[in-house]
């Protein structure tokens, strides 16, 4: 599987990274070759293997419906970039 | 004092013959005339060091003190410390001061540790030569125009050359074991879910695990009971006691059962390290243990699997850096979704870039199946290699590496080329299984490591292992020129 530079802009749309152009075609080829050596995986005989998302099969730990995290709204605001008010600040999304 | 185990600091300390302050102020020297050419580390917190010195003072005054009280370590920078710079080695985190301590910070103060810095790291723990780190690549001590392995680079530089008497690292497909082969260094990544990941920058979250890098497995002993143990703030941490780690050390090897895969020793280990690791297989036969044979047929199929499933993973996970809550932000952006694009372009370096867009693309419709459960299929297959394995043998052995330390730029523009330097280490995380490596020996001046891979929580027969081997051998006191 290899990738073309459209392809890798398209990625990169979905990823929301920004790419200068000049970088494309760099990263078609890395990516490419990348994707080749996955391509090894095609020849394994996985018929009947349940896939395996995780090294301990384990559920979801419980715990009791109770507050158990204070409110720390400012000190993670204090490590924002923009805030004003208690609120973080993004470029306007609505006329 | 830079050369003394963690016993004889301890001990030191307890007698009164240095006080923390005085051993802490040693380190910070030795890093202000030693780390100009290593750049082990990112961030040096001397102040801070200090005055946890002093309150180590204190207790060992009080006789209070435990085994570790008062001794130095340094941090991988991939763990938050509250009020201290936590980059991840990447400038998107460049100026993130995190607002809350990781776990095993919080044990490792509690024990009366000293931290004396955060240690450099590739960025992201993506990378296996510490060359993707945004503060510059680290220098390996025993030569500098090597790399000294990733991701854990700065945390083996400054151990192997006396900047801190141990170090914590992680390990998501061998960033803990290779580095610690190519310093000469004995590190340990113990079970998936051993290690509270609170606080732990994620990049791979059904691989990573943290660990320790040190001097010897005694040392390592130490500091990894001190990290382990059930945390209800990491969803994945096991709830089970942890074993006596140091108690386990003074066991015989007479029975042990080691298995050598024999896929570890096909083509592509170096014929030199392949020597020094099985000259190292004749020391443990002569320790007792039994040596057969054993396969892991699907560890070849490791990579590819491992560049799946980590991708996959990371994408997911470092979605979170949008520019909006905390890291890099981008200037003069007009729109919402440039502010995104544009932040995350500019903080993540080139080979952050790679993996999430392999993530990001064996994620997305259409390619899912074939290649991200294909993926956790074989994920199985290596697992299930695994499983048979440790129902014939106790322990595996086989290399860390292909080779010795690398020279830095050599695999920079060869991103398949740098991921096939974990070719023997990724099987571990992908199964989720307890591994570590040891010195072994030397090939042309440079350290040589073995691997060690253990069942499920069987971190205490393996770090005894490597303990009676270390008190068979002295390869693991040999340090490098110039750092004596």
């Amino acid at each position: 599987m290899s990738l073309s530079p459209e392809q890798v802009k398209q990625v990169a749309h979905l990823a929301r990274l920004s790419l200068p152009p000049e970088k494309v075609g760099p990263y078609a080829t890395q990516l490419s070759n990348i994707l080749q050596m996955v391509d090894q995986l095609s020849g394994a005989s996985t018929d009947q293997v349940p896939p395996m998302a995780h090294p301990l099969e384990m559920v979801q730990r419980l715990r009791a419906d109770a507050v158990s995290e204070e409110n720390r709204r400012e000190a993670f605001q204090a490590i924002a970039p923009a805030v004003e008010n208690g609120v973080y600040l993004v470029p306007r999304v609505i006329e | 004092m830079h050369t003394l185990s963690l016993k004889e600091l301890s001990d030191g300390l307890k007698a009164r013959r240095f006080s923390s302050r005085e051993l802490t102020r040693h380190y910070l020297d030795r890093i202000g005339a030693h780390d100009r050419a290593l750049n082990s580390y990112i961030t040096v917190t001397a102040e801070r060091a200090l005055a946890q010195a002093d309150a180590a003072d204190a207790r060992l005054a009080a006789g209070e003190a435990g085994a570790l009280t008062g001794i130095p370590l340094a941090q991988k920078d991939i763990f938050c410390t509250a009020g201290v710079r936590t980059s991840c080695g990447s400038k998107m985190l460049d100026k993130f001061v995190a607002p809350y301590d990781a776990t095993i910070v919080r044990k490792l103060d509690g024990a009366g540790m000293v931290m004396l810095g955060k240690a450099n790291m590739d960025e992201f723990a993506m990378g296996s030569s510490n060359e993707t780190s945004f503060y510059g690549p680290v220098k390996n001590p025993w030569d500098l125009e090597r790399v000294p392995g990733g991701s854990s680079g700065g945390s083996v530089a400054a151990v192997a050359a006396g900047l801190a008497p141990v170090a914590t690292a992680t390990d998501t497909g061998g960033s803990i074991r290779q580095p610690a082969a190519l310093t000469n260094l004995t590190g340990i990544k113990p079970t998936y879910g051993r290690v509270s990941r609170y606080g732990m920058i994620a990049f791979a979250s059904s691989l990573d695990q943290a660990g320790v890098v040190a001097r010897s497995a005694q040392d390592a002993a130490l500091v990894l009971q001190a990290m382990s143990g059930f945390d209800p703030l990491d969803s994945t941490s096991v709830e089970r006691p942890v074993d006596d780690y140091s108690g386990a050390l003074g066991k015989s090897l007479k029975g042990l059962r080691i298995g050598l895969p024999k896929e570890y020793f096909a083509e592509g280990l170096d014929p030199g390290a392949r020597a020094c690791i099985e000259a190292a297989v004749k020391v443990y036969e002569g320790l007792g243990a039994s040596v057969r044979e054993v396969s892991l047929p699907n560890a070849p199929l490791s990579v590819p699997t491992y560049y799946v499933v980590a991708p996959a993973e990371a994408s997911s996970n470092l979605a979170r850096f949008d520019g909006v809550r905390y890291g890099h932000r981008a200037e003069g952006v007009h729109t919402l979704e440039e502010l995104y694009k544009r932040s995350r372009g500019e903080g993540f370096g080139a080979e952050v870039q790679r993996r999430i867009m392999i993530g990001t693309y064996v994620l997305s419709h259409g390619y899912y199946d074939a290649y991200y459960l294909k993926a956790q299929k074989v994920r199985r297959l290596i697992y299930d290699d695994f499983r048979r394995a440790f129902g014939e043998v106790d322990l595996v052995l086989g290399p860390t590496a292909q080779s010795v330390a690398f020279k830095l730029g050599d695999k920079t523009d060869d991103p398949v080329a740098m991921y096939l330097n974990d070719i023997y280490t990724i099987a571990a995380n992908l199964a989720g299984i307890p591994a570590m490596s040891l010195p072994c020996g030397f090939h042309q001046g440079l350290p040589v490591g073995m691997q060690l891979m253990g069942n499920f929580f069987d971190e205490a027969r393996m770090l005894n292992a490597a303990h009676q081997y270390q008190q068979a051998t002295d390869f693991h006191r040999q340090w490098p020129k110039g750092f004596e």
